[in-house]
């Protein structure tokens, strides 16, 4: 079994984190850019994939690619048990209670999607106030201000302090009889700030008002688990935690989505259909129109086995050191300015200098082999709520050295040296 | 040269120093905004075109260097030209900053502009250098809606 070799077992040595030999299980990081190592810190756009999940999309095309539910064949069987075999992975993952709470999407962003055109088109109505935070990623923005548009809903939004936490005092305030849907994230992909979401969720449920969590920018970092967090909703993507581009997640509490409609028609999402009738589909595959990106969800369900088997107690202390490291190091260059200073963090530092922009930084950086992500982030009420029109981003992921954030630190000053 | 040198040469980085012609114009008759909507850059020209001509060009806005030197160059090089003049020279200062081969070629036809053609070595920051191209060419032809690298 070539593919249980890639497997890190990285609870030996004992009681330490080894990178080193993480790393090994993911051949992109072993190249060089420009010449130089590379030294990739954006995760929080895109992780990248160990050789298992690599191996397990070639392996499904090689071995069992044919279309799922459909064929009595061999390969229809095989290509459907290993899909809904992922599905099964991710509800341990996260500790949904069943697989029918596991809806197969397209990444956080149809996630969030489906919840406030199903859900919302269905259950809200005109005058009813939706919450929201000061920083969301437009993905969790945009879907709400559409429905607020078609429905007339109101879009309410919970301010952050200037570390970049969630002013609780406000959120409380925000909270009344006409709201009737609060969407937060679990973590800012701009910031990094950990939102205290349990509270959150409780806040909301005295209410009985649900909660969807954006938790694209949690999933790689923390272990989530449904029953603890109390959520409705929680939307992730397969490519931020290790796995493919396309393929992503949507948990519903059972009782929700049974009584939603479907997001969209076609295939796979019915039980019987006439001119004059269609009946759907039974959970999940109500929201599942159309053949789904198979190949993505085993390749998923591969990137779950492969974080299942990480010590995250390890993983979660190497992370926090990285950060650690990271805001220590960068705090000590001149003019440098740390945006997201939270107390609960996950490994993202978003940075600005006054006089040298961050696209500027990010092209230098390039250059030293260091790859960050330059803008917006796709959060611009959060640059706006710093007063920056961009920031640069190193964000994180388990397999990041120390020695890498030195390299960091060293192209900052080259990039300083040419704006000098 | 390396490549970066030649992206941030001196005269580049004195341009987002000090930018030319960095201010509102209260008495302009064209204006218009530039968005890069993928990385937010803002840039707003002000012109005042009288006969077919540019009087005067002035731009403010935030920004990168590139893209603040960009349109401090462009300000510079615009003023006292015809419209039509102005329009030729979007084209060439276009294809030299998308073509990677006939850069050179490109960059022989817009003079001190030749300036910013290391940037065709770099495709993600070509929409940085191209916005103020973009907002003038709204402004010229009087456009309401922003214009943007897209």
């Amino acid at each position: 079994m070539k593919a249980v070799s890639h497997l890190a077992d990285s609870r030996a040595p004992a009681g330490r984190f080894d990178v080193a030999r993480i790393r090994e299980n993911f051949p992109i990081l072993q190249q060089r850019v420009h010449g130089k190592p590379l030294v990739y810190f954006d995760n929080g756009a895109t992780s990248q994939k160990p050789q298992t999940v690599i191996d397990a999309l070639a392996h499904y095309y090689s071995a069992e690619n044919s279309n799922i539910h459909r064929g009595v064949h061999y390969l229809s069987e095989r290509a459907t048990a290993a899909y809904e075999e992922a599905r099964s992975k991710i509800r341990g993952f996260i500790n949904a209670r069943n697989n029918q709470e596991i809806i197969f999407v397209r990444g956080t962003t149809e996630a969030i999607n489906l919840v406030t055109q199903s859900y919302g088109r269905t259950f809200l109505k005109a005058g009813d106030e939706i919450i929201i935070s000061a920083m969301e990623h437009h993905s969790n923005i945009v879907p709400w201000q559409m429905l607020c548009e078609q429905i007339g809903a109101k879009l309410r939004v919970i301010p952050i302090n200037h570390d970049g936490e969630i002013v609780m005092d406000e959120y409380r305030r925000l909270l009344n009889e006409k709201t009737k849907f609060v969407s937060v994230t679990h973590v800012s992909n701009a910031l990094g700030t950990i939102a205290p979401v349990k509270e959150i969720v409780a806040l909301a449920h005295e209410r009985s008002i649900p909660v969807l969590l954006d938790g694209a920018q949690a999933v790689p970092h923390l272990r989530v688990d449904m029953q603890d967090l109390g959520c409705d909703f929680y939307a992730f993507s397969g490519h931020k935690m290790f796995g493919p581009t396309g393929v992503g997640v949507l948990y519903g509490r059972g009782e929700l989505l049974e009584k939603m409609p479907p997001y969209q028609g076609g295939g796979d999402m019915i039980s019987l259909v006439t001119f004059e009738k269609t009946h759907y589909n039974v959970l999940p595959y109500k929201f599942e129109a159309g053949t789904p990106h198979i190949s993505g969800g085993i390749g998923l369900g591969a990137a779950i086995d492969y974080l299942q088997a990480l010590d995250w107690q390890g993983l979660t202390a190497h992370e926090h050191a990285l950060l650690g490291y990271a805001t220590e190091s960068l705090s000590n260059i001149d003019g440098l300015r740390i945006i997201g200073t939270a107390k609960e963090k996950a490994g993202v530092l978003s940075f600005v200098f006054d006089h040298v922009h961050a696209h500027d930084v990010g092209t230098i950086l390039d250059q030293e082999g260091v790859a960050v992500r330059s803008g917006h982030h796709c959060a611009m009420p959060v640059m706006q709520r710093f007063g920056v029109p961009a920031t640069t981003r190193a964000s994180f992921a388990f397999y990041n050295t120390t020695e890498e954030i030195d390299i960091l630190v060293r192209a900052i000053h080259c990039a300083l040296k040419v704006f000098d | 040269m390396s490549d970066l040198d030649d992206l941030y040469q001196e005269v580049i980085l004195d341009h987002n120093k000090s930018p030319r012609n960095f201010r509102l114009m209260a008495d302009a008759n064209r204006k218009a905004e530039g968005y890069n909507p993928l990385c937010g850059d803002h840039v707003t020209v002000f012109l005042r075109l009288q006969d077919g001509v540019i009087q005067d060009i002035s731009f403010q806005g935030s920004g990168c260097a590139i893209s603040k030197a960009s349109a401090s160059m462009m300000t510079a090089e615009l003023k006292g030209k015809s419209e039509a003049a102005a329009h030729a020279l979007f084209d060439k200062v276009h294809q030299m900053l998308t073509s990677e081969t006939n850069g050179d070629a490109a960059s022989e036809k817009v003079g001190k502009l030749a300036i910013l053609s290391g940037v065709c070595k770099f495709p993600a920051r070509v929409k940085c250098a191209s916005l103020a191209w973009h907002t003038v060419n709204a402004a010229l032809k009087g456009e309401t809606r922003p214009a943007t690298t897209e």
